[in-house]
């Protein structure tokens, strides 16, 4: 069986379970699960570049779709013009006092002579310049986080249309991964993984707390969007004329609508993920990113620049991650810095591209889709699950309830199993590398 | 006197939480560093195995307090531990069979092991999840605190109070015996003496008739019994939360890095520079600088250098800081 035979395959049957949640659930629902399924395909296809093309463990996804989804904000909304008089110029300029400082420090230990002299140069230079930086920032920080905190409180946006977000959230996202990788690269594998399991966190972190950048778990809602609102079609006349004319709700059918003008946006950025990521993996250099992956010593030995062709390839991926990041942050309509949980954004997408079949770019896209579908159902079932163990229990025993209750965490079990069965019996997943 | 009021200030809210802390972490990190010496991966269900453990401590505690078991001024909790800890082991060794051996047998990378333990982490996560639910529990009893704030300031009549919980004397004490007992085991005892070996050098191990299979069920059992305790400590020091746990993965990763990853010692040493450098970084200065300088030159703000929120960023940086400068840690470590 060849691998688009096998591909088609799998694909017809992620199709017909969609498909048989359309008929059985809702349209709605249905649409629901294929448009964060494009999502997750791109995200398993970032994770795919840096884990099946290079084998870097790369465990801050959550951190840089998270950087995507804070590049939506910071491009789309309108700028808050009172927070940018009261002290926009300062806190930027904080800022850039603060990079000043880091990048001194640097200088400092290139250049001076190697001693003790050096460390306490350093040392003190940071400590000032973190002072300094302190000393500028906070009150602007205050400044800004008090114009109309109920409704504003942050420096808004550029006020760009949304899609030039997605672009900028992958650079953002590249920013962020450059700095981690020059750090953490040309050490174990391991320490890399420790390190972005950091920087996830303190981008989280981040987002969470900087209520002036944007607006902290206050959350940002009403983002801009690339599709039309429901409201606007269901008072557009001539959409109404038209669906009713096709005999739709139309309500359903506004509903219906946008959601596939989102499904078109995601598939076009998906195909041209898709396809950049195939052309790469046939190229010279995708030969040469598998051959370092097999073997380091080897291809070092062949005058590879190994560490910096990980550096290459680990930004490309996060990128990737960035963009799809924004997407989703896109067509939730809002930023909710406290519903970025690691479990569901990093290790999930990580099932993703196990399941899927690591090293095959179109395993990644189809593990995306099914494991998202999966996340998404194995809770309904998993609850009817319990409704029929306990169904033989008497109505409020103890047991019972909690059994119930607690039936929703099961996905998290699930999840595990899969990865667990996937690893031991099918190691090169659905979609096996060529 | 105000300077003795500082001081006082200082141990209250930095130096005897972040010896807590510290002890709590140094725990977690050793069962990763030994992990890291024996099997050769870094086990990402560490974090959840600590949940596990502690989780079924938290309802042997539960059931010896509904049958009216108590240890009067000490938390019930001590005494529903080896429990905890046997229940820990049962599942770490399920699991080492019905998992990590098949890996071992096959020679598989480090990584993909790495990748394996992520599985096994959402199981665990999955069960402890599902077995006591994702919120805060609380299960501490017994006296609340070794000193009050208000026995301390009638005994001194000093401005400033300090105050020792129970959950702080017990954590170091415990952690104390805990580290002098491991560290007679790997020294002193013949099982001991095979896992360093193990961990030293697996061909020349093998050749002098150590038997694989054994060291690694011990060091399961040994890193059970460390995460239970580990688990146990934190929750009645804070609080227990499925998540909460998770998250420790980072500072006592970083623990086990900074100490140099192999090295126990080193995972000890990590701990204690983890803790201390958050708690420092996080505390608000005002009021022990208020009491050490001379008045003209008292703060006006909090003096907190960063945000309690950005703890792991502490932690983190420290992180960086030492893969930049001396990438085997500390005490130097296994891995370069």
């Amino acid at each position: 069986m060849t691998d688009s035979v096998k591909f088609t395959l799998y694909a017809a049957g992620i199709a017909l379970l969609i498909i048989a949640t359309g008929m059985m659930q809702s349209w709605n629902t249905a649409l629901i699960i294929v448009n964060m399924g494009l999502v997750s395909a791109i995200m398993a296809l970032g994770v795919n570049l840096q884990w099946g093309f290079a084998g870097l463990f790369n465990v801050g996804v959550m951190g840089f779709v998270a950087l995507g989804g804070l590049a939506t904000v910071l491009i789309a909304m309108p700028p808050v013009t009172d927070a940018w008089a009261a002290g926009g110029l300062r806190i930027i300029l904080s800022l850039v006092l603060g990079a000043f400082t880091i990048a001194g420090a640097i200088l400092l230990y290139r250049y001076l002579p190697k001693g003790r002299a050096r460390t306490l140069a350093m040392i003190a230079f940071l400590i000032v310049g973190f002072f300094v930086y302190r000393a500028a920032f906070d009150p602007a920080k205050i400044a800004i986080e008090g114009v109309n905190p109920a409704s504003t409180g942050y420096l808004g946006g550029l006020g760009l249309p949304v899609l030039v977000a997605w672009p900028v959230g992958g650079l953002l996202a590249a920013g962020a991964a450059w700095i981690i990788g020059k750090t953490a690269l040309g050490l174990r594998s391991d320490y890399l993984a420790i390190a972005t399991l950091g920087i996830a966190e303190i981008v989280i972190a981040v987002l969470k707390n900087e209520d002036w950048l944007a607006r902290g778990v206050k959350n940002v809602i009403g983002l801009p969007r690339p599709v039309p609102f429901e409201v606007d079609l269901q008072n557009d006349p001539a959409f109404v004329d038209r669906v009713t004319g096709m005999g739709f709700d139309v309500v359903t059918a506004s509903s219906i609508y946008v959601k596939l003008g989102y499904s078109l946006l995601f598939t076009a950025v998906l195909i041209i993920v898709l396809v950049m990521a195939q052309l790469a993996l046939k190229s010279p250099w995708g030969r040469m990113m598998r051959a370092i992956r097999d073997n380091e010593t080897a291809a070092e030995a062949m005058g590879k620049d190994v560490t910096a062709r990980h550096l290459q390839i680990f930004v490309l991926g996060s990128a990737i991650c960035g963009i799809a990041g924004a997407m989703m942050t896109t067509l939730d309509g809002q930023l909710t810095p406290g519903s970025y949980q690691p479990l569901r954004f990093t290790f999930l997408i990580w099932v993703m591209v196990i399941v899927g079949g690591s090293g095959n770019n179109f395993g990644a896209v189809l593990g995306g889709f099914l494991i998202w579908f999966l996340w998404v159902q194995v809770e309904p079932i998993g609850i009817w699950l319990m409704s029929v163990v306990t169904s033989g229990m008497a109505d409020g025993s103890w047991l019972k309830e909690h059994l119930l209750e607690n039936a929703a965490h099961m996905r998290l079990f699930t999840m595990g199993l899969i990865l667990l069965l996937v690893l031991r019996f099918s190691p090169r997943g659905l979609m096996p590398e060529k | 006197m105000d300077l003795l009021n500082a001081v006082i200030a200082l141990a209250n809210f930095v130096i005897i939480p972040a010896i807590a802390y510290g002890s709590q972490l140094a725990l977690g990190a050793l069962g990763v560093t030994l992990i890291y010496g024996i099997l050769r991966f870094s086990n990402f269900a560490h974090g959840d195995t600590m949940a596990f453990g502690a989780m079924i401590t938290i309802l042997i505690t539960w059931w010896l307090q509904a049958a009216g078991v108590t240890l009067g001024p000490l938390p019930t909790a001590l005494l529903a531990l080896p429990f905890g800890i046997l229940g820990c082991i049962a599942l770490l060794v399920i699991t080492d069979r019905a998992v990590y051996r098949f890996y071992r047998v096959q020679k598989a990378k480090p990584v993909i092991l790495v990748i394996v333990s992520m599985g096994v982490m959402f199981i665990m996560n999955g069960i402890v999840r599902f077995v006591i639910g994702p919120d805060d529990q609380r299960f501490a009893d017994g006296e609340r605190f070794i000193i009050s704030a208000g026995t301390f300031r009638e005994m001194t009549g000093l401005a400033e109070p300090l105050a020792i919980r129970t959950s702080q004397g017990i954590t170091l004490v415990t952690a104390i015996i805990v580290v002098v007992v491991l560290f007679w085991f790997l020294n002193r005892t013949r099982t001991g003496k095979s896992m360093r070996a193990y961990s030293d050098n697996e061909d020349l191990a093998l050749l002098s008739g150590i038997n694989p299979e054994r060291v690694v069920l011990y060091t399961w059992m040994i890193v059970a019994a460390l995460a239970t305790i580990a688990g146990v400590l934190y929750g009645l020091d804070k609080s227990f939360k499925p998540f909460t746990y998770f998250q420790l993965l980072l500072p006592i990763f970083a623990a086990a890095i900074v100490g140099g990853l192999g090295n126990p010692v080193g995972a000890i040493a990590g701990g204690f520079v983890i803790a201390f450098s958050e708690v420092t970084i996080t505390y608000a200065w005002k009021k022990v600088l208020t009491y050490a300088l001379p008045e003209s030159m008292a703060p006006e703000g909090l003096v907190q250098l960063l945000s309690t929120d950005y703890k792991f960023a502490v932690s983190f940086v420290i992180l960086l800081i030492v893969l930049l400068f001396k990438p085997t840690g500390l005490f130097k470590g296994k891995a370069v």
